[in-house]
């Protein structure tokens, strides 16, 4: 459905209950004109709240995540013979967590709703993740009538000024004969240049009053490219240059997700011979298994990533924004090479790194000129074979000696059980650094992680927006009991939507990276760090209606793992993980990456 | 080092907010900003001084105002021939007896008094900073009492093509 036309098609495009059609009389007084003149025709009229349910099915609004409340109860009721489904979370957090997890792997732009005051600055925790990781979706945050705007007014809060920082780009709707324009142009942000979030401000009154609808609307983006144009002889130098280089790298960043090029990537790689790093986002742009992959790089990266970082000529970053969890010290990042930086982001250009080669531009539009033509390979054989040796004399370990469960285990028993087309979710913690570097990712845009804000409580909704989007895939959400415990409520949507996820709870009673810390940098003193006391998760996931498994052994990991893939049920299995075990190597803070502890067991 | 920016900017609601925010957050420091409407409605200009640390931030700045929906146009004028003005007020002791001292000292300026009382008088000079600067050295022996200054707005010159003397002769480009 859909407006084709000014009138008529109101009829049509509403369902009958939906709308109350109030358009065909001329409005009062003024245009009533005279008797024989022809008078321009009036633009039919809707209630706000159908009217804004109709731009968003224009959109292709597909799937909506929120909690709905007073100031968007009206926006609820259009919603209610829409045929748009929602995802009724139980905390606003929830809702717009599982919302950027249907984005990345659907591809899509979802809706989160959230009410004013509560509901939305319940929300602002999803917004920065977006932001930071670059998801594409449209928020409407529900506001107070505009006649009590600003009167402290209950459930009011300034959502705008206090999301201008964390979105994309954000509206304040004040005048509803806007609405079809800024819902448009909130989708076309959303997907386009540097995806991110974009938020809509919605007073209720706009959702109540009658809104005259004109077609087509003009989008007033006067200044916003978001295709910008690449600079092809710059991108045909670093092409030149790279193949001259003797240590040359790749650091693959998630712009080569969003791009849609991991094809590409792979087939210049091959043909230029040159190996990859891989950021925390990055993973799966090559397969972990691939000769030239070299792993995640950076603060608890593999030592030949960082090595690489380290001792290369030429290093060629590909949609990576050079986060400071990637570089480590910056004096000594990557300080013998010359740096190429493709990002569609200008701003992202020269922010960190005073790059030789800044390349603006999209990250398929980059490989498919680097991959026009012949491709020279770099004199590279001897720079990979040293790699390899460091791969082969510094591998990634986990401790043998004590009488616990290892969690690096547990994340490659879980690895090897799984199908290729995997959904690997994860927290924030200990358990993600565990599964980034012990996981087989063994297809591009199947990762799921909270990589710039580090956001806990994000694993299990994100999940549940995973499967959502993927009702086949095996959905695999690896969680701490930290973060677990933040956002654990979600559980019930397992069962009331049908979802499949399996949960792996790793246990160690307590807040393991900040207690990884303080183990190594603060003489084992444990402020704040260790649960005392913890819930019984197995009758947790009773409660909830999910098949709970308590595991302590390799063995009966194993076996749980089997049972819980080939089983079409949600399973919550907690395993009961080495207490005291840590993500090494790293890279303690202040060092460059070449600095790495733990590289080898003690 | 200075850098001089002029923007032009949707006339929203917010959308100063969003600029002084976005400088808040980046850490560049605002020494003055200015807002106004332009010759194309529904649109703004900013003219914006900062202190920034080096070429580079200079740089991100720019891209940071760039990349914002609501900025139409950033001109980067540090580095081009700009015409910059500040207004500034300033109210002056000035007891009767003074006054022609006073008249005398401002003129040079092209100052003018706006406002005059039998103790105080209120001087009101436009000029670069600088010239403001002297005046106001200049002002306080007699007792300054309060000063507003408006920040500065900008405009680059017309290009000047051949030298300075050549535009001087043809009356381009001179600040007058």
């Amino acid at each position: 459905m859909s407006f084709e036309g000014p009138e008529g098609a109101r009829a049509e495009a509403l369902s009958p209950d939906a709308a109350a059609p109030v358009g065909t009389e001329a409005p009062e007084g003024g245009s009533s004109g005279r008797e024989g003149e022809p008078q321009p025709e009036p633009p039919p009229v809707y209630r706000g709240a159908d009217l804004l349910v109709e731009v968003l099915k224009e959109e292709g609004a597909e799937m909506l995540f929120g909690i709905p409340g007073g100031a968007t109860i009206n926006f609820y009721d259009a919603l209610y013979n829409s045929g748009i489904p929602y995802v009724l979370a139980r905390h606003e957090q929830g809702a717009i967590h599982a919302a950027d997890g249907y984005a990345r792997i659907s591809g899509k732009v979802p809706v989160v709703t959230g009410t004013s005051g509560p509901g939305s600055t319940n929300l602002m925790t999803g917004i920065a993740n977006a932001w930071f990781d670059s998801v594409p979706m449209v928020i409407i945050a529900g506001q107070v009538s505009t006649s009590v705007m600003g009167t402290d007014a209950f459930q009011e809060s300034p959502i705008f000024s206090m999301t201008m920082g964390i979105t994309k780009h954000n509206y304040q709707l004040m005048r509803g004969e806007d609405m079809p324009r800024v819902v448009k142009e909130s989708f076309y942000l959303a997907r386009t240049g540097r995806k991110g979030p974009v938020l809509i401000e919605l007073p209720k009154d706009m959702t109540s009053n009658e809104i005259p609808y004109r077609k087509p609307v003009e989008m007033q983006l006067r200044a916003y490219n978001p295709k910008p144009k690449i600079d092809r002889a710059l991108v045909e130098k670093v092409k030149r240059d790279l193949a001259r280089a003797k240590r040359p790298v790749i650091v693959a960043g998630a712009g080569i997700v969003h791009a849609g090029a991991s094809e590409l990537l792979r087939a210049f790689v091959e043909k230029a011979r040159v190996p990859v790093v891989h950021t925390l986002l990055g993973l799966g742009t090559l397969p972990s298994d691939h000769p030239l992959s070299l792993g995640m790089g950076g603060m608890h990266g593999t030592v030949w990533a960082n090595m690489a970082l380290h001792e290369c000529d030429f290093l060629l970053n590909i949609g990576s924004r050079f986060d400071d969890r990637l570089t480590g010290a910056l004096e000594h990042f990557a300080p013998r090479a010359r740096i190429a930086h493709v990002d569609i982001d200008e701003a992202e250009l020269g922010k960190v790194i005073a790059e030789d080669y800044p390349i603006h531009g999209d990250a398929r539009e980059a490989l498919e000129i680097l991959l026009d033509g012949a491709v020279d390979p770099s004199p590279s054989e001897e720079w990979l074979a040293y790699l390899e040796s460091l791969r082969r004399e510094y591998p990634l370990w986990y401790r043998t000696d004590r009488p616990y469960l290892q969690p690096q285990r547990v994340v490659q028993i879980a690895s090897e059980l799984a199908s290729d087309d995997v959904i690997v979710v994860t927290d924030v913690g200990q358990h993600q650094m565990w599964v980034a570097q012990f996981f087989r990712f063994r297809r591009p845009g199947r990762f799921v992680t909270s990589g710039g804000l580090g956001a806990m409580g994000f694993g299990l909704p994100a999940a549940i927006g995973a499967q959502i989007a993927d009702r086949d895939a095996l959905v695999l959400a690896f969680v701490g009991d930290g973060g677990f415990q933040m956002t654990v409520q979600e559980l019930i949507l397992l069962r009331e939507y049908d979802l499949p996820v399996k949960v792996l709870l790793f246990n160690n009673n307590s807040l393991g990276m900040v207690r990884q810390w303080q183990e190594l940098f603060y003489e084992e003193r444990y402020s704040a760090t260790l649960f005392n006391i913890q819930p019984d998760f197995m009758r947790l996931a009773d409660a909830y209606g999910v098949v709970g498994r308590r595991v302590k052994t390799e063995e009966e990991a194993r076996a749980v793992l089997e049972e819980a893939f080939r089983t079409r049920a949600p399973y919550l299995i907690e395993f009961v993980i080495d207490p005291m075990a840590n993500v090494l190597p790293m890279v303690p803070p202040g060092n460059g990456v070449h600095e790495m502890e733990g590289v080898k067991p003690q | 080092m200075k850098q001089l920016l002029a923007l032009k900017v949707n006339d929203h609601p917010g959308v100063l907010h969003r600029i002084t925010g976005l400088f808040l957050r980046r850490g560049f420091n605002i020494a003055t900003i200015t807002v106004g409407a332009c010759e194309e409605p529904g649109v703004s200009r900013m003219t914006i001084l900062l202190e920034v640390a080096d070429e580079r931030v200079k740089d991100q700045v720019r891209k940071q105002l760039a990349k914002q929906v609501d900025v139409l146009e950033v001109e980067d004028l540090t580095e081009r021939d700009a015409v910059t003005r500040e207004l500034c007020l300033v109210r002056v002791e000035a007891p009767l007896k003074m006054r022609s001292d006073l008249q005398s000292l401002i003129q040079p300026f092209r100052a003018q008094l706006i406002d005059v009382g039998f103790e105080t008088v209120v001087v009101e000079v436009t000029g670069s900073p600088a010239k403001i600067d002297a005046l106001l050295d200049l002002l306080r022996p007699f007792g300054v009492l309060e000063i507003v200054r408006t920040g500065l707005a900008a405009l680059p010159r017309e290009r000047q093509t051949g030298n300075g003397r050549a535009a001087l002769k043809e009356g381009r480009g001179v600040e007058v």
